[in-house]
């Protein structure tokens, strides 16, 4: 079966530091597939290439078949590719429900629509109210952003993503601040996610990876050194060596 | 809710003001107060104007003197050839056709430069903008034929059936009553699936591109509409003040829209209509004690900046602290 998303040969570097470092990486249909790595292993920045707001020193990205290396930001989230952010960027200013309604609206049609007030359009309102129940915010959808607690805000970065209704989703650290009981929360919702998405998860929560993976890639140094299922990576020496810190 | 029901309030209030206090007046043989509320009514259009792209979009242009400025040419320029011949093609009285003049090329101004400034962001565009405005400004100045700097005297306003610009209270209403249809304009848009994008581009634009909208188009959009009201506006201060120079799109006269769309409130409908009104009279007020009279605007700008939020709308209304919608 042809991959939903294929990268291949993938460079990118800053200065003389390669951020991405002839990455190759396939992520199947309806997969979870995670990526691991220690700090500055050149995550975000994968995912930066992969969303379209980084180019590529050189390499393919390929979608459904497309090659869209050069394709801007804007035209992949059309194409089905969406992304959260590792540092919580929502509409702080805007009530919750907006956040979602503008992924719907996104993917609605286009929005140069200057006449009818936007919250009465009962479709992209029940379609928002769907994605925030899902995550578990309908009790919060009018409320301001700024007021919710950052369990929430991850919590709505996945309810904007779930309301792009994309065909992958790239998740950049959902985890990342949660306390332990927002975290079992957090994977419970992408447990849901998961066999109904394609998923392209980025973490640095052991448990997490190794509770919902599919498959798992290990980047070290902007290098894929392996790639396999958990049990593989968990018994990989290089992976065991280079990362988990083990003799 | 409540701050809602009292932000509808303040603004019923102060249209009701405008509506009725300027012709009384008038009738009380005070035409001079009329002529103020005339200058404050086409101010508060070019405010209202600014605060789309400015309170809705996050783009503080330092320009939208040159839409006021290009807006009284277009009154000016078509009189003029009327009155003393050449340039057939836009000579003219005719106050549709000015008006068209003036709303069409300052939406292509805005489309042309709008184009390359919104490439930039924070500082970059507020100096852009007023680059481009300067550059009008510095045409106008080198057009001999029009006045240069000495500017031009429009010895007849604009025709149109049914009123008379030179009759004042008809200028007024006619004034007036744009002022309340560009309200309605930007209120309609700013709540409608556009304004939304606008509204969350300003609030985080690489979030609203990562959903897919291409925000440049959106704010290119808001920033030709904004432009083109501006322009509207600017047709109608040439026909207010009868003469018309450069000076009317220096940048000190954008630095003052901005100042009365912050010190009213920006991103709220009546906001700028009460930044303009407190403008035009404190300075009416204090310029006839003192050539220092930009002294006290100053202060209250600071003041508004440092403990006002959402500016003096916010504190009438009740909602100085948050951001209500």
């Amino acid at each position: 079966m042809q991959p939903l998303l294929k990268i291949s040969g993938l460079m990118k570097s800053f200065g003389g530091v390669n951020a991405t470092d002839d990455v190759n990486l396939e992520v199947k249909k309806q997969e979870l597939h995670a990526i691991i790595g220690p700090n500055g292993a050149g995550k975000t920045t994968l995912i930066s290439q992969l969303c379209g707001t980084l180019k590529p020193d050189a390499g393919t990205i390929e979608f459904e078949g497309r090659n869209i290396t050069t394709i801007p930001a804007y035209k992949r989230a059309g194409l089905g590719i969406t992304r959260s952010f590792q540092i919580t960027s929502l509409l702080l200013a805007m009530p919750v429900l907006n956040n979602v309604a503008l992924a719907v609206q996104a993917r609605d049609s286009h929005s140069f629509r200057f006449i009818r007030a936007a919250h009465k359009i009962s479709r992209i309102r029940d379609a928002a109210l769907a994605a925030l129940e899902q995550v578990g915010l309908q009790n919060r959808a009018s409320d301001n952003t700024a007021t919710l607690s950052h369990g929430e805000h991850r919590q709505l970065e996945i309810a904007v993503a779930l309301a792009s209704n994309a065909q992958l989703m790239l998740l950049d650290e959902p985890m990342a601040g949660l306390g332990p009981n927002e975290s079992e929360k957090m994977i419970e919702l992408l447990r849901e996610l998961k066999g109904t998405h394609t998923i392209l998860l980025i973490e640095h929560d052991m448990d997490a990876v190794f509770a919902l993976a599919d498959r798992i890639s290990v980047l070290v140094y902007g290098k894929i050194i392996a790639t396999g299922t958990p049990d593989e990576i968990r018994s990989n020496d290089a992976v065991r060596h280079a990362y988990l810190g083990e003799e | 809710m409540g701050t809602m029901s009292r932000k509808s309030l303040v603004t019923l209030f102060v249209l009701a003001a405008l509506a009725i206090l300027p012709p009384i007046f008038l009738w009380a043989g005070n035409a001079f107060y009329l002529d103020l509320a005339t200058r404050l009514v086409i101010l508060a259009i070019a405010a209202v104007s600014l605060n789309l792209i400015l309170g809705y979009g996050g783009m503080a242009s330092f320009g939208h003197a040159a839409f006021i400025g290009i807006g009284a040419y277009a009154v000016g320029i078509p009189a003029y050839h009327n009155t003393y011949g050449e340039f057939d093609l836009v000579a003219s009285y005719n106050g549709m056709f000015q008006i068209f003049l003036a709303v069409g090329i300052t939406a292509v101004f805005a489309l042309i430069t709008g184009v390359i400034c919104l490439r930039t962001k924070g500082v970059y565009f507020i100096m852009i903008t007023m680059a481009f405005a300067q550059m009008v400004f510095f045409m106008f100045v080198s057009l001999e034929v029009y006045g240069g700097d000495d500017g031009l005297v429009i010895d007849t306003r604009s025709e149109f059936p049914l009123i008379n610009l030179d009759n004042p209270l008809h200028l007024y209403f006619l004034s007036f009553g744009s002022l309340v249809a560009a309200m309605l304009i930007v209120r309609t848009i700013t709540r409608s699936q556009f304004g939304m994008v606008l509204q969350g581009s300003m609030g985080n634009d690489e979030r609203l591109v990562s959903l897919g909208y291409n925000t440049f188009a959106y704010k290119l959009t808001a920033y030709v509409i904004s432009g083109a009201m501006c322009g509207y506006a600017g047709a109608l201060l040439g026909n207010f003040t009868t003469f018309i120079s450069p000076e009317m799109m220096g940048w000190t006269r954008s630095g003052e829209l901005m100042f009365m769309v912050i010190l009213g409130g920006a991103g709220s409908t009546i906001g700028p209509v009460i930044g303009s009104a407190l403008f035009v009279l404190v300075e009416e007020l204090f310029s006839s004690y003192t050539i220092y009279w930009h002294l006290p605007f100053g202060i209250m700008l600071l003041a508004v900046v440092l403990f006002l939020r959402r500016g003096l709308l916010g504190v009438i209304s009740g909602s100085g602290k948050n951001e209500g919608h």
